[in-house]
């Protein structure tokens, strides 16, 4: 089984993805993790303005079989929230690095996004 | 110790099946996904390897009366050919486990516990027939058949198709030999889905030729599991556990195989007839939440005023409905249809209605 890893985004062990967008971090779950997971049904997200801290729980994430929380990669400010993804959850499985991004957060600490994983660093850990 | 394997293992594995361990075994949980597996046998039809099912067979002079006190169901009901749901209840009627008793022979009958409960249900039965004196043998024959389950609106034509000696005429709950894809098997118009279909009990060394014959989706326990949830049907572990969940069959709403004049009376049968006076304090229900959000086993269920009133026992999003419906116990005093309730979801009172069981109409 190969997953896909895009080279722009940055990863945790946690099996979340980074995309840094000016200044603004979009955050979602690796196609390894929705994989892992099998049919999601149920996402449950952060509202707009929470804070939350690097590490820190923000969202769950259930498949049929599975319950999952979802960990925040950097600490910040969420500035957008994925309604969509609430009300289509299948949108993970079938796009986990586009359409089923979670949130967005404005990073308390500007370089924060730097010392998280690579793409190959991350790969390494799958294998 | 590692896990046991069935006769399909390999060709499991070269579908790219993902796997999980159950009551001991190494079984497939999914081939494709739940969602697809799942609407395969509601709408056409899909195999499951379900030989990590024991089988014990019980035969000889006595071995009725061996079912009959062993067993909380009518055995007298069963003839050749047929098969009932039961269980096997201790002194007190718990549950110990779930099964299906097939009558072969006139004194030959062969039951099918849980997985992984093969060896303790052979010592419970061994050790009551020697405690009673009875002239019967039990054997665990668990690992001489291998069993497949085709379930679906199409899965009497696809195995008809490919055996020459078929019986796809059978009325429900009733089974005979039959020849399939060359193979002497024991077919039986039985089944966990709801849905119209046999199950397969052949020779454990020549499974994989009767497998490799069926032309239909691959199924794992994941979609097993859905489609007996959306039936209302028990689950071992989850509806009653001999540990950590002990319930009688009527506190677990299977009134229907307790049967209590049946002569000579079952292993825990004066508790039952206690209980059937009194009534059970807590009651196995359904419901479905009219929130959002997915009950899973353990989570608390509230009553209106947000007090525990019971426990969830499994509860999924329903493929087939597209709602979060689920099963628990609840104090009998709420165990009505259509009464709300709630289920504390990671600290959240969601909002639930109570349903009984089957949470779609069975078309078998």
């Amino acid at each position: 089984m190969t997953y896909e890893v895009p080279e722009d985004r940055r990863y945790v062990a946690t099996h979340e993805w980074v995309e840094d967008r000016d200044g603004i971090v979009r955050i979602g779950i690796t196609d390894f993790a929705q994989d892992e997971l099998g049919d999601i049904v149920f996402v449950e997200l952060p509202q707009v303005d929470d804070e939350l801290e690097a590490e820190e729980a923000f969202g769950v994430i259930e498949s049929i079989k599975a319950v999952s929380d979802l960990y925040a990669p950097v600490g910040g400010t969420v500035t957008d929230v994925n309604e969509t993804v609430m009300d289509q959850p299948e949108l993970v499985n079938e796009d986990p690095f586009g359409d089923g991004w979670m949130i967005e957060i404005e990073p308390t600490a500007a370089d924060a996004v730097d010392e998280l994983l690579s793409a190959a660093e991350y790969e390494d850990q799958l294998e | 110790m590692s896990n046991r394997k069935t006769p399909l293992y390999d060709s499991h594995e070269a579908r790219g099946a993902r796997f999980t361990e159950f009551g001991g075994w190494e079984m497939p949980v999914t081939f494709d996904s739940i969602k697809v597996e799942h609407a395969a046998v509601r709408g056409s039809v899909g195999v499951f390897d379900v030989s990590h099912m024991g089988e014990l067979s019980v035969a000889g002079p006595d071995s009725r009366t061996l079912c009959q006190r062993l067993t909380s169901n009518d055995v007298d009901r069963l003839t050749p050919g047929a098969a009932q749901y039961s269980t096997v209840t201790d002194e007190s009627g718990i549950i110990l486990d779930d099964i299906m008793l097939f009558q072969r022979d006139a004194e030959d009958y062969l039951f099918v516990p849980n997985a992984g409960t093969d060896e303790w249900m052979t010592d419970h039965w061994v050790s009551h027939r020697d405690e009673w004196g009875l002239d019967a043998t039990v054997e665990n024959q668990t690992t001489e058949y291998a069993m497949l389950a085709i379930q679906g609106p199409d899965a009497i034509e696809v195995v008809g198709a490919i055996g020459e000696d078929v019986p796809t005429d059978l009325d429900r709950n009733h089974h005979a030999v039959g020849t399939v894809a060359g193979v002497e098997c024991r077919v039986s118009h039985t089944g966990y889905t709801g849905e119209a279909g046999v199950e397969l009990l052949i020779p454990w060394d020549q499974a994989t030729i009767v497998d490799e014959a069926l032309e239909a989706q691959r199924c794992g326990l994941g979609a097993r599991d859905t489609l007996r949830l959306e039936m209302g049907y028990l689950l071992g572990g989850h509806e009653f556990d001999r540990e950590s969940n002990p319930r009688t069959p009527l506190e677990a709403g299977v009134d229907f195989v307790v049967s209590l004049d049946a002569e000579p009376p079952f292993l825990g049968h004066d508790r039952l007839v206690e209980q059937a006076a009194n009534g059970p304090e807590q009651r196995l229900v359904g419901f479905e939440l009219t929130e959002r959000g997915i009950p899973r086993q353990g989570y608390d269920i509230l009553d209106e005023a947000g007090s525990v009133i019971g426990e969830v026992t499994s509860g999924t999003m329903s493929p087939t409905l597209g709602e979060p419906i689920g099963m628990g116990y609840v104090d009998s005093s709420a165990a009505q249809e259509g009464r709300e309730i709630g289920v504390s979801i990671r600290g959240a009172a969601k909002k639930a209605r109570i349903v009984i069981p089957p949470f779609l109409e069975s078309t078998r």
